[in-house]
């Protein structure tokens, strides 16, 4: 996947195919390495099982094993590490989706072990390219940003602004 | 070339009752299988709790880089799935004709042990039968 090919943003996120008119996405995640919830915004969330913390991270938790099985369960790659070890960034065969009956959650993961999920509606087609743009603005706002730490909770104003405009334009 | 890479069976408390390699390019042992399968069937589980809304059932498709895996949990809990290549089509419906073989020649089986490893021959053979038609359909389109 090429992440490095264009500098700048691009004017407007590409269109997923199989969107409609309302408005698609439940929840956004973006955790980075160690397993901090970086930014958490929900916008249609009718059901909420555990508190935000216990959420958090069955959600890091669940995509580490998925990961971890990806990567056993590649039938391509010859020589597999054990199950559990964890995974580099890039390292095997990582899953960049799945789909249950209620929803579907579209992860990616950056070479810097920042990881994005978006949650949205069973029907909504491929989207990478979207986590790429939102990983595009991850790294104009938050990572260029002189005034973050890494490692913590991003609070940005601008880029929370840009995080709620962008539901709506898909 | 879509295909089907491997079949696996597990019961209702997550073991592997049946697992079957049809050509990917290292077969898992046992020991691996077994953990495979009992790791799905906990992301299965954790999956329904993280749903934003009501009524999830668990993952039904999973799609990595280099292969999709398709589920389907039947009403008592036995999960069939099914590792192939991307974008194979018409897995569902492959899982749903494995469920139906499975009540045929394994549940009605007399001498067949409810949730243990399945030891069927009439299982087997028509289950090599399902997936040769499967993959002559595929290669006939």
């Amino acid at each position: 996947m090429q992440f490095f090919g264009g500098s700048e943003l691009s004017p407007s996120p590409p269109t997923p195919t199989g969107t409609g008119t309302e408005n698609n996405s439940h929840m956004i995640y973006i955790f980075n390495r160690n397993g901090v919830c970086l930014l958490y915004r929900e916008w249609i969330r009718p059901l909420h099982t555990l508190n935000f913390q216990q959420d958090h991270k069955l959600m890091f938790g669940l995509l580490f094993s998925l990961k971890s099985l990806a990567a056993k369960m590649d039938p391509t790659c010859a020589d597999k590490g054990n199950l559990g070890v964890p995974q580099l960034p890039g390292q095997g065969c990582s899953f960049h989706s799945f789909r249950t009956n209620t929803y579907k959650l579209n992860f990616m993961e950056t070479p810097s072990g920042i990881k994005f999920i978006l949650v949205t509606n069973p029907g909504t087609g491929d989207l990478r390219e979207t986590l790429k743009y939102i990983y595009n603005l991850y790294v104009e706002y938050v990572a260029n940003n002189p005034l973050y730490t890494p490692g913590t909770p991003i609070r940005n104003r601008s880029n929370n602004t840009r995080h709620h405009t962008f539901p709506s334009l898909f | 070339m879509a295909a089907i890479c491997s079949l696996y069976i597990i019961n209702k408390s997550g073991g592997l009752i049946f697992y079957k390699d049809y050509g990917s390019m290292v077969r898992m042992d046992t020991n691996d299988s077994l953990r495979v399968a009992s790791l799905w069937h906990s992301m299965h589980a954790i999956s329904q709790q993280l749903s934003p809304t009501t009524g999830c059932t668990g993952i039904e498709l999973l799609e990595a880089d280099t292969f999709d895996l398709h589920c389907f949990q039947s009403l008592t809990g036995t999960k069939f799935f099914v590792v192939c290549e991307p974008g194979t089509q018409n897995m569902e419906a492959l899982l749903k004709v494995v469920y139906e073989l499975y009540t045929d020649y394994v549940l009605k089986n007399p001498f067949y042990e409810m949730e243990m490893p399945i030891r069927c021959e009439l299982f087997d053979i028509n289950l090599t039968q399902a997936i040769q038609k499967d993959r002559v359909a595929l290669l006939g389109r």
